[in-house]
């Protein structure tokens, strides 16, 4: 009893589709489902962009950008205050994390051996785990009590360290992209390694490494948890390095559950300008990966 | 010593002898063995490399050809866990030991490889890389029209010397890279399989271009390609690779002669089935 002269696949003679094979029917009815699925799983992105915009869009006029947060029962104001001081958090946080992380990513790619690369990678991947909070005691602790004030200077201060791995992250992925051979050929021509990197590696990787620390910066703009007990909130204008500071995350997180309706409002006009914010900083960090050199 | 060590020393004695020539000696290798972790990957060579002439190395996959071109110009340092035993000996100095600079040597040995690798940048650029790095004294246009009139670039790129390096077709990037190289005045020009990613009309131009660049230059070649080797090199080296104690394969030196002889009349069995294309 030979099973090769009997075997037959259930092949039709005819070529065209045919929308009644359970091949095709059940392909179709896989295919609707996945979008279905899309949909379902894109929907919270554009309900909170919706709602926010919905929500915050009454109080976005000019005096949103000019004049401070009211006090409690004041009509009026705006956030001015607390994007300065949001900005000014995200320089001090990107003066201090950029350097470092962008130098510790060349260490990392261009001259460490595969061990200790392991370890700090792994480090570096444990560091963007932390929750942000945790984060914020450990500046709490450090800085805080140490100058013995809440400071713009300690939320800067924390939310480098929240920037950090990613800024090494993405800096040490955008540099292994870039060929091998290509530093081969610098290496080729007499450069020395210093030359290599400067002038050959970091160039081509440029367009990558802005990508990753903007959505970097992006992120810590809009974290609140680590900035609660170390920039604090004023409703004032930045005063100084060594005062506390207002930012948007915080005022969101101080008005939105006031009973106060003006309060709520600039809540949400924050919110508004926060999720802008990142909209941004995404579409313009695509558009610079798209002109990447690799 | 092994058997075959000693059997490799007599093979090797004897090509010196046969490759004795007028022309005087630009690099020499001594017992020179490339090891990749624990295993060596290139066994024993000795050879000289003559001044102005084409030498090229043939040889199945694995069999160390290109291993050893990167001895030339310290490359191997590159590779984790790559070492050198033995000694290059170029202008009377052992490019291995202690106290060279692997930076100058490169300086002075220059490389084309096997895929064009053009830097990101613009093709001026491109060449004045290496000169500014290395303290060009003189005319930067100058000196980059030169190469790339020396690489037969020149009339392709002439009008458009701001563009990226990439934007040219892969023939035109590798003679870009020639160009690069010839840029510092090298004494040795290596080239890995320069033509092993470009098309026959490309692979033409290149070749044309070594032929060429033999009066000013010397010149090593690695290449898969017979029929290459016979048309462009004065002298070849026939490589190749054997199991070793451990299933572990290492390439060794089998053959090295004027070109004509290797190919019409070699005195190993292997290099004749080799090049007879009965293997590899």
């Amino acid at each position: 009893m030979s099973t090769t002269t009997q075997e037959r696949y259930s092949k039709s003679d005819e070529l065209e589709r045919s929308r009644s094979r359970p091949r095709t029917i059940i392909g179709t009815l896989l295919t609707i489902l996945a979008f279905i699925l899309l949909g379902i799983a894109l929907l919270p992105l554009f309900l909170v962009i919706i709602y926010v915009i919905i929500r915050g869009a009454s109080r976005f006029d000019l005096n949103l950008f000019t004049e401070i947060p009211p006090a409690a029962l004041q009509e009026g104001g705006g956030i001015a205050s607390a994007i300065v001081g949001t900005i000014i958090l995200v320089a001090i946080a990107s003066v201090i994390s950029i350097p470092i992380g962008v130098l510790a990513a060349v260490y990392l790619s261009e001259f460490s051996s595969g061990r200790i690369a392991r370890w700090i990678r792994f480090a570096t991947n444990v560091l963007s785990g932390v929750p942000s909070i945790i984060i914020g005691i450990f500046a709490y602790g450090v800085v805080v009590l140490s100058t013995g004030t809440f400071s713009a200077v300690a939320g800067g201060f924390a939310l480098a360290i929240l920037m950090l791995p990613v800024v090494v992250r993405t800096t040490d992925e955008s540099l292994q992209i870039v060929p091998q051979e290509v530093r081969w050929a610098s290496v080729g021509v007499g450069a020395s390694d210093f030359h290599t990197v400067l002038l050959i590696v970091l160039p081509a990787a440029l367009p990558a490494i802005l990508t990753g620390t903007t959505l970097a910066v992006a992120r810590a703009a809009g974290e609140t948890a680590p900035l609660i007990f170390t920039a604090l909130f004023t409703r004032y204008w930045p005063s100084g390095l060594f005062q506390p500071i207002p930012s948007l995350s915080v005022l969101v997180y101080n008005y939105a559950a006031v009973p106060y309706e003006n309060q709520q409002e600039l809540a949400w006009a924050a919110s508004l300008i926060l999720v802008l914010l990142i909209l941004l900083t995404s579409i313009i960090s695509r558009w610079a990966t798209g002109k990447s050199t690799y | 010593m092994s058997a075959l060590e000693r059997n490799q020393e007599d093979r090797s004695d004897r090509q010196q002898q046969n490759t004795e020539q007028n022309s005087e000696a630009v690099l020499q290798t001594e017992d020179l063995t490339v090891y990749y972790g624990k295993f060596a990957a290139l066994r024993g060579v000795f050879m000289k490399i003559f001044k102005n002439k084409i030498t090229a190395f043939v040889g199945p996959s694995g069999c160390g050809k290109s291993t050893l071109l990167r001895c030339f110009n310290r490359l191997n340092d590159l590779i984790d866990g790559c070492r050198v035993e033995g000694k290059v000996i170029y202008r009377n100095k052992n490019l291995y030991s202690k106290k060279i600079d692997p930076v100058e040597v490169r300086r002075r040995i220059g490389m084309v490889f096997q895929k064009p690798n053009p830097f990101p940048k613009s093709i001026y650029e491109n060449i004045a890389y290496g000169a500014r790095i290395n303290g060009y004294k003189g005319d930067l246009d100058e000196l980059v029209e030169r190469s790339l009139q020396q690489a037969a670039l020149w009339d392709e790129v002439k009008d458009k010397l701001k563009d990226n390096g990439l934007s040219l077709s892969g023939g035109q990037q590798q003679r870009l890279c020639i160009a690069r190289a010839v840029a510092l005045k090298p004494d040795v020009v290596l080239m890995d399989e320069p033509c092993s990613s470009l098309d026959p009309v490309s692979t033409g131009k290149i070749e044309d271009l070594i032929h060429q660049l033999k009066q000013n230059y010397t010149i090593i070649i690695v290449t898969h390609n017979m029929q290459q080797a016979v048309r462009v090199s004065d002298l070849t080296a026939f490589f190749n690779a054997e199991e070793g104690e451990k299933g572990n394969r290492f390439g060794y030196l089998v053959e090295y002669d004027k070109t004509e002889k290797i190919f019409e009349n070699p005195q190993e069995e292997a290099t004749r089935e080799y090049v007879g294309g009965r293997f590899g």
